[in-house]
């Protein structure tokens, strides 16, 4: 169950939100009571509208149902009037950091601009984590700070520090208002840039005295904000011409493989990129934010690609003639070694922004367009491929995948041991939710085991922090994605390094009811860390060891419901008891210490060069 | 890498969904019937030369902070920087002169149009140009020296705008390798201090960038 926003506890009529917890005890009517009794003077006089009831104006304008947000002193007149707003449900986060994750959670799993807010200063440098984040990963995130009042900016005054400079070059735009009157355009134009073209996060920097000012400043259509913009015209049509090149070489293919990037889920182009694949009779491969582009029990879809993926997967890559690669980039962790990359295949290559082609590999025929426009042109120039004529490479594809999938369970063996296996831990999570949560990852060992092992089969389920690779990303992103798609169960995949580094967010999950369940994957080390070490660094385990809590005991001091499984057969049991609490729970599963990833692309290698097991080094 | 794990013969693994272990899979990579593949090129890495591009960007606060930060963070070095602004209302007009091969400098410009302030990025390296540069240089001169300096600096097209008795300033203007030309030679003398203002150019004919802007 979750908090409808804007009910009162003591009434249940709409009215103003306080953040004393709403839990019904006689304590907090109490509180709740003496406060309406001391504001009512305040709030039944006419007060003027200043910058931060125009900043409200505008979030609600823009459809804002939740805001993760910490108070601090400029950012006070907020606070003042968020309460004459009960439209947006506000969380109280325990870190700013946490409050940026969770946006972006909410962002990535509902599809709708994710917004966060912190105060000047500190506040204001602990959502730096979060919004390099989104940027990285392209996510719509509006992040809301408030600065000095506009006298005292660059005199070094208690809690400034320049953050527009700092967050320059980590936004797609960022804005610092010193004046009331420019708060409706400069919402308006965050939000449109946030989501539109190649989404990012867009920061909005307000002085006090602008969030304090009177004003009478108007709001701005959709019209008026894309004209004051004239510098961002995203192109979103494919070019014709390019189009049917990329028809042409879809058409000469013998070895076609499309490779489904976050540009598929953002551009909501799952049945198009399924309506191509299935025309032409090409397998799809995706990266790691592409999972859920395709459903895993499709026919052609392949699987997960890169350092990490699945071997037949890169396999495939190594020995195509054609990669049609839709919304995604050639990261470093998809192609390793780039002059090793795909040495057969011809690239086309479709993204929405152009800077990304040609950047990290050169491509034949390039397409500047919306994933969806673009899949949708080609599926109308290329003829249908009949699936007989594909057989012989389809059929050898599959049996790569059979060999690879048979060999690749799990490489460390720990099972045969009793220990507990993290990937049969994650698998046993996707199928007892049916494939059908929100999954979000943390960085690390448990990230890859969770894109390995879940099974997905819709977008917008799989949430992973790619770019940035930000360990303590799952709990609050998950708490953002569990207000994002309510109707969705939501489950956080972490590992116990990540989760020690933004646990402070569980005492929001319970103090919100949000209802986010908590799969601790604790090896007692920093996995991938020690997982180098060993491979890399010929076993010198210096910090790899992660000394924990008792996390069980951790959870329930936040009032969290909790378990604990260290053996294969408890792991049923400890899942279903999570997923009977009403709210946050957690679950503490004690894996094998030295499980690794595999296979493994190390470091400057090539696809073609995966390690599959370690025994230590080769005589 | 050593033996396969899988293949030990010790207990099996727990009930529910894990597939059987199987035996290793051949280490056959499948390599297509044609010849072996040339390593893929690896983009901006050819040869590369003085590229100028011209930027027209909205007149905000922060934008050449913008341009230049953008320019440092994805790695491009440049050489000179103008900026002024234009006889449009809120568009200033920037000068950036840049060393690089052609695909890197070509994906400064894509990274320059990624800036929501910007509004054209032109690279007129390979266009019909006028080029200019101003150079500000105080040479140092003596009683025997003033005359051969005066000289060279009027054969040069140059000015002198100030004289006194130990140095002269000189203006200098021109094409950056007729400047550098110019203030070769005043080295021989002993430049006491030297500024220059970086390129601006303007294409030769009736095209203008200006009037080209996205719309």
């Amino acid at each position: 169950m979750t908090m409808t926003k804007g009910d009162d506890p003591t009434t249940g009529a709409p009215a103003r939100r306080s953040h004393v917890p709403a839990d019904g005890t006689a304590e907090a009517a109490r509180v709740e009571a003496a406060r309406r009794e001391m504001l009512r003077d305040v709030r039944t006089r006419k007060r003027t509208r200043i910058g931060a009831d125009v900043l409200m104006e505008a979030l609600i304008r823009q459809g804002v149902e939740v805001l993760f947000s910490y108070p601090g002193g400029v950012i006070l007149p907020i606070y003042d009037i968020l309460g004459d707003y009960p439209e947006i449900r506000h969380v109280l986060v325990r870190h700013e950091q946490g409050g940026g994750h969770a946006a972006d959670g909410y962002a990535r799993a509902s599809g709708r601009v994710g917004v966060c807010m912190g105060t000047s200063g500190p506040g204001a440098t602990n959502l730096v984590t979060a919004i390099a984040t989104a940027q990285l990963d392209s996510v719509p995130l509006v992040a809301i700070t408030g600065n000095v009042p506009g006298a005292l900016i660059g005199k070094d005054a208690f809690q400034e520090i320049d953050i527009t400079g700092i967050t320059l070059p980590m936004t797609k735009h960022n804005y610092l208002v010193r004046e009331a009157d420019d708060i409706p355009r400069v919402v308006a134009e965050a939000f449109h840039l946030a989501r539109s073209g190649r989404p990012g996060p867009v920061h909005i920097d307000l002085t006090k005295d602008a969030l304090a000012g009177e004003t009478h400043a108007e709001h701005p259509s959709l019209e008026q904000v894309v004209a004051g913009l004239p510098g961002f015209r995203p192109t979103l049509e494919g070019h014709p011409r390019q189009l049917k090149l990329a028809a042409q070489e879809v058409a000469r293919a013998k070895r076609p493989l499309i490779l489904a990037g976050h540009g598929i889920l953002i551009a909501e182009a799952c049945d198009e990129l399924r309506a191509f694949a299935e025309k032409a009779q090409i397998p799809v491969a995706w990266t790691l934010l592409g999972i859920g582009a395709m459903d895993e029990t499709h026919p052609l879809a392949y699987g997960y690609m890169g350092m990490h993926g699945w071997k037949h997967v890169n396999r495939a890559i190594q020995s195509a003639d054609l990669l049609v690669a839709i919304g995604m980039r050639f990261d470093d962790r998809v192609t390793g070694n780039v002059r090793t990359y795909a040495p057969y295949a011809r690239i086309v290559h479709a993204d929405i922004d152009p800077a990304e082609i040609g950047k990290n590999v050169a491509v034949e025929v390039p397409i500047v367009g919306d994933a969806r426009r673009v899949l949708a042109g080609l599926i109308r120039l290329i003829d249908p491929v009949e699936p007989v004529d594909r057989a012989a490479y389809l059929d050898e594809l599959a049996e790569w995948r059979r060999e690879s999938e048979a060999s690749s369970w799990h490489g460390s063996g720990a099972w045969r041991d009793g220990l507990l296996s993290a990937d049969y831990v994650v698998q046993r999570i996707g199928e007892l939710t049916g494939h059908d949560a929100t999954y979000v990852a943390d960085v690390g060992q448990n990230q890859m085991w969770l894109a390995r092992y879940a099974g997905f089969r819709r977008p917008r389920s799989h949430l992973s922090s790619g770019g940035l690779g930000t360990m303590g990303y799952s709990v609050p992103a998950a708490m953002g994605a569990a207000l994002g798609r309510p109707d969705k169960e939501t489950w956080a995949i972490t590992g116990d390094g990540g989760f020690q580094m933004t646990s402070q967010e569980l005492m929001t999950l319970v103090a919100d009811h949000i209802p986010v369940k908590i799969a601790l994957m604790d090896n007692k080390k920093l996995g991938m860390i020690r997982q180098w070490q060993e491979i890399v660094y010929a076993g010198n385990y210096h910090s790899a060891h992660l000394p924990g809590p008792d996390f069980v005991k951790l959870a329930e001091a936040y009032g969290m419901p909790a378990f604990r499984a260290s053996t294969p057969g408890e792991v049923d049991g400890v899942i279903r008891a999570a997923q009977a609490v009403d709210g946050p729970a957690l679950v503490w599963f004690e894996i094998a210490e030295e499980q690794n990833v595999f296979p493994m692309m190390p470091a400057g290698k090539g696809l073609s060069d995966l390690i599959e097991t370690w025994g230590g080094p080769e005589e | 890498m050593s033996g396969d794990p899988a293949n030990d013969g010790r207990a099996a693994p727990p009930p529910g969904s894990m597939p059987p272990p199987g035996p290793p899979p051949p280490h056959t990579e499948a390599a297509p019937a044609h010849v072996a593949p040339p390593a893929r090129v690896l983009p901006g890495t050819g040869e590369g030369h003085r590229h100028v591009l011209v930027v027209l960007v909205m007149d905000r606060p922060g934008v050449l902070n913008r341009v230049s930060s953008l320019m440092r963070a994805r790695n491009f070095n440049i050489d000179s920087l103008a900026v002024s602004r234009t006889d449009r209302d809120g568009i200033s007009r920037m000068t950036l002169t840049l060393h690089g091969d052609d695909v890197a400098v070509e994906q400064a410009t894509k990274q320059l149009y990624r800036l929501v302030d910007v509004l054209k990025v032109q690279d007129v390296t390979a266009d019909q140009l006028v080029e200019h540069e101003l150079a500000l240089a105080k040479v140092r001169v003596t009683e025997s020296t003033r005359a051969e300096i005066i000289k060279i600096i009027e054969l040069s097209h140059g000015r002198v705008l100030d004289i006194a008795s130990e140095s002269i300033v000189v203006e200098a203007t021109g094409t950056e390798a007729e400047v550098d030309a110019l203030v070769a030679l005043l080295r021989g003398f002993g430049i006491r201090e030297l500024v220059r203002t970086g390129a601006i150019v303007m294409l030769r004919g009736a095209g203008s960038i200006e009037e080209a802007l996205k719309r």
